[in-house]
């Protein structure tokens, strides 16, 4: 039995899902045995932690600070292991902009895209590059806020007069914003566990919007199939595409890979979640559970590599 | 469901076995279909971290309830205790109890509106009318009017229902009749028969705004001659700041084709959930029946509460209390918008009530701007496209007056109003140009999107202002 701090809520957008990732994940560290403290994270984080001395801290945060690094390199200062992937992998996979380059930097097909911050704009005059950007992308753009995990700011530009206040709705959520060539296709994710490609999910929306992006995760707005209807092949290559894009970012254990399949059959890499979530309805437990790994031991796995570094700083 | 969701019995963390996502996602198959409605969105995602302490929230519906004196609380539940145990421990009759039913009619006559006491039904809040007339009423795809905007908390009501929503835009008067009107007979094209209209007829939730006399006579001219029901929802009447009362829909309809809806929630408490409806005899009873089946009764408890503090006569001295120190709010908050808000926005000017609606200019997506004012600047309000069934009121947001200190609000909207003006100059600076029209400056009424835009009163008279 190990003390294991679950850390889940804090002031991300994304705080009432991580709020339900944490509780589902402390329930199944107890049905494991662990001695489980949960911790909103707020002002009082360090103290908690000092005051608890956890084993392992697993991390059940989804979005600015708990998936982005910030948590993480806080548990190494106070030499605490924990879940997932490292400072490095978790600011690189937050970051879809840094992820990107990353992706195109070792040959892995993402969107055509373009980056700027609210700086560019208001001291660069990058304003006289739009029509320049959306030339060369194409419309629709998907015009995205470069570090925000959820779908809040997400916005389709289909002409050009849509575009600067899909700019001023990204830049809202953060200080850069990503245009991207749109991918019509499907939506596919392949979750990693262990070095290993799950069964990939296919998130097939119900609704009538051409593409609502905040109904993406809900259940009864988007179907999810899993494993995905597709043939081997293309099954295969989605697999090992998200697997060289896990390892290509350095990510830990775990992570979910968000992909497009486009009309011609060819896969893009979208982004990287490195903390996905670990709700009911969540795609990284259905995965699993379609592997035949219930979602006890889904989170046992995620968790034994915390365990077994050990409390000496990483 | 929460983490701990199980259909088990046991305490937290003792359910047995193993949860995979595949057992989880089991329930999801038996959910019934009008939960398919009553999806939670990425805007409840935002409103849950409004509630940080270091926020300056604007974006609550709450009456100030810091101003019932704990003395006076303790004084009636003493008395309550001594004089009535064994009733408040008890159930009551399902349509209430005739003390309070007194009070109700004490209320509505200070409404100038009289009711008959066999015509009121006791509610747990006003907002369970809400769901008892779709109970009633609403059959899966059944036509609901209401205005654009709408009160948000009635939105999941009615689609619990799967009830058509359709929207009325409204300006400084109120609902727009003709446009209801127009609607009407489209719908009776389609063989289509609203089964009511829901209005919020005084110092509108969301808007602010109060149907004027005339439009009053008219809906309920129209409701007569179509014999449709109107459902008004008529919490804050007596919180009126300025300006002199109006009739009720009710007192001009005689009780035939009005629902009322009533609370004490803005008078007294909201949190002794105690509202009521005043219903023609057969709607009354047809709800009366629902009801059984929700709660069997209203709390005794808040119900002799209430018959016990009415008792005292003091209550509409409360009320008066109250007004005093709403009003006082909503002047800070006006000045606030007339200070710190950019000459493209527009704002309603209650006379009375707890909100004011401003409007942006259309490329300003206030559910992103909240994103912006809660992170940069812990400052909260409800975007406008809350109260919308159909994806409109994006650049608008709502204000509430009634919940927060003069100071509070005098720097929430400061703040929000630097975001505003942020956003204003980034987008001036993406097109090369002075963002274009404001709202003021078109043609009134002309396209469907301006219906959006309720109202530029505040404009107007500070053109006039600097006229003089």
């Amino acid at each position: 039995m190990s003390r294991v701090a679950v850390l889940k809520g804090g002031r991300s957008l994304e705080r009432r899902v991580s709020l339900r990732s944490g509780a589902q994940v402390e329930d199944a560290l107890e049905r494991l045995g662990h001695d489980v403290t949960g911790i909103d994270v707020g002002h009082d984080l360090i103290a908690r932690l000092h005051e608890l001395t956890p084993d392992a801290a697993f991390i059940a945060l989804h979005g600015r600070d708990g998936e982005d690094g910030t948590v993480q390199e806080l548990l190494e200062i106070l030499g605490i292991p924990y879940t997932g992937s490292g400072v490095g992998a978790s600011m690189r996979c937050a970051d879809k902009v840094l992820a990107k380059h990353a992706f195109r930097d070792a040959g892995i097909a993402t969107p055509d895209f373009f980056a700027f911050s609210e700086t560019a704009f208001k001291q660069l005059g990058a304003a006289d590059a739009l029509q320049a950007i959306e030339l060369r992308l194409g419309f629709p753009i998907v015009v995205k806020p470069a570090d925000q995990g959820s779908a809040l700011g997400i916005k389709f530009a289909s002409a050009a007069a849509d575009v600067p206040a899909a700019l001023v709705a990204a830049l809202s959520y953060s200080d850069r914003v990503l245009l991207e060539r749109h991918i019509a296709g499907r939506d596919l994710a392949v979750s990693i566990l262990d070095g290993v490609a799950l069964p990939v999910v296919e998130a097939v929306p119900q609704g009538e919007d051409f593409y609502d992006f905040e109904a993406r995760y809900e259940i009864g707005r988007t179907a999810f199939v899993c494993p995905a209807d597709l043939g081997s092949d293309v099954t295969d290559a989605a697999q090992q595409l998200a697997l060289r894009a896990h390892d290509a970012l350095r990510c830990g254990s775990f992570s979910r890979v968000d992909l497009m399949l486009d009309g011609d059959g060819s896969l893009q890499v979208l982004e990287i979640n490195t903390i996905p979530g670990l709700t009911e309805t969540s795609l990284l437990p259905q995965a699993a559970d379609a592997a035949g790994i219930g979602f006890d031991d889904l989170i046992a796995r995620i968790l034994a590599p915390a365990l077994a570094v050990g409390p000496e700083p990483r | 469901m929460g983490g701990s969701g199980s259909l088990g019995t046991g305490p937290r963390g003792s359910r047995a076995g193993r949860s995979s996502a595949h057992e989880l996602t089991r329930y999801a198959g038996l959910f019934a279909a009008r939960t398919r409605e009553m999806t939670s969105s990425a805007m409840r995602d935002l409103m849950a971290i409004t509630q940080r302490p270091e926020v300056i929230s604007l974006a609550g519906g709450n009456p100030d309830t810091t101003t019932f004196p704990p003395s006076s609380f303790a004084a009636l539940m003493t008395s309550l205790a001594a004089s009535s145990t064994a009733r408040v421990l008890q159930y009551g009759p399902t349509e209430g109890m005739a003390e309070v039913t007194e009070c109700i009619r004490e209320v509505m006559a200070a409404e100038q509106t009289q009711v008959d006491p066999q015509d009121i039904l006791v509610t747990t809040g006003g907002q369970q009318v809400l769901d008892l007339m779709c109970k009633t009423f609403i059959d899966p795809g059944d036509v609901i009017i209401a205005e654009a905007p709408t009160y948000p908390g009635a939105i999941p009501s009615f689609s619990a229902y799967q009830a058509d929503v359709i929207q009325i835009g409204i300006d400084e008067d109120g609902m727009l009749i003709d446009e209801l009107e127009a609607t009407l007979d489209r719908l009776e094209l389609e063989g289509r028969r609203p089964k009511f209209i829901y209005t919020v007829p005084t110092f509108q939730n969301p808007g602010g705004v109060t149907m004027s006399l005339a439009r009053r006579r008219r809906l309920v001219e129209v409701a007569h001659e179509r014999e449709l029901l109107v459902l008004e929802d008529n919490p804050y009447a007596l919180l009126r700041y300025e300006g002199d009362p109006l009739p009720t829909l009710l007192s001009l309809d005689g009780g035939e084709f009005v629902v009322y809806l009533g609370t004490f929630s803005k008078i007294l408490s909201a949190g002794i959930r105690l509202g009521w409806a005043v219903a023609p005899r057969p709607v009354r009873d047809k709800m009366n029946t629902g009801k059984q089946g929700v709660d069997l009764c209203t709390s005794s408890l808040s119900q002799l509460f209430v018959a016990t503090y009415f008792a005292e006569r003091r209550w509409q001295d409360y009320v008066d209390e109250l007004r005093e120190l709403y009003r006082v709010r909503r002047d800070a908050m006006l000045e606030a918008l007339e200070q710190h808000f950019p000459a493209e926005a527009t704002w309603t000017r209650p006379q009375g009530g707890m909100f004011v609606w401003a409007t942006l200019p259309d490329y300003i997506d206030t559910t992103d701007l909240l994103a912006r004012a809660l992170e940069e600047r812990n400052v909260a309000f409800v975007p406008g496209r809350a109260a919308y069934v159909d994806g409109r009121g994006g650049s608008s947001m709502r204000l509430n007056f009634s919940g927060s200190s003069e100071d509070d609000i005098r720097e929430g909207v400061r703040r929000i109003g630097e975001v505003v003006a942020e956003q204003v100059a980034l987008y001036g600076t993406l097109t090369g140009q002075r963002p274009a029209e404001t709202p003021a400056q078109r043609a009134p009424g002309v396209a469907d999107e301006d219906l959006a835009d309720v109202l530029h009163l505040p404009r107007r008279e500070r053109r006039r202002r600097e006229a003089q």
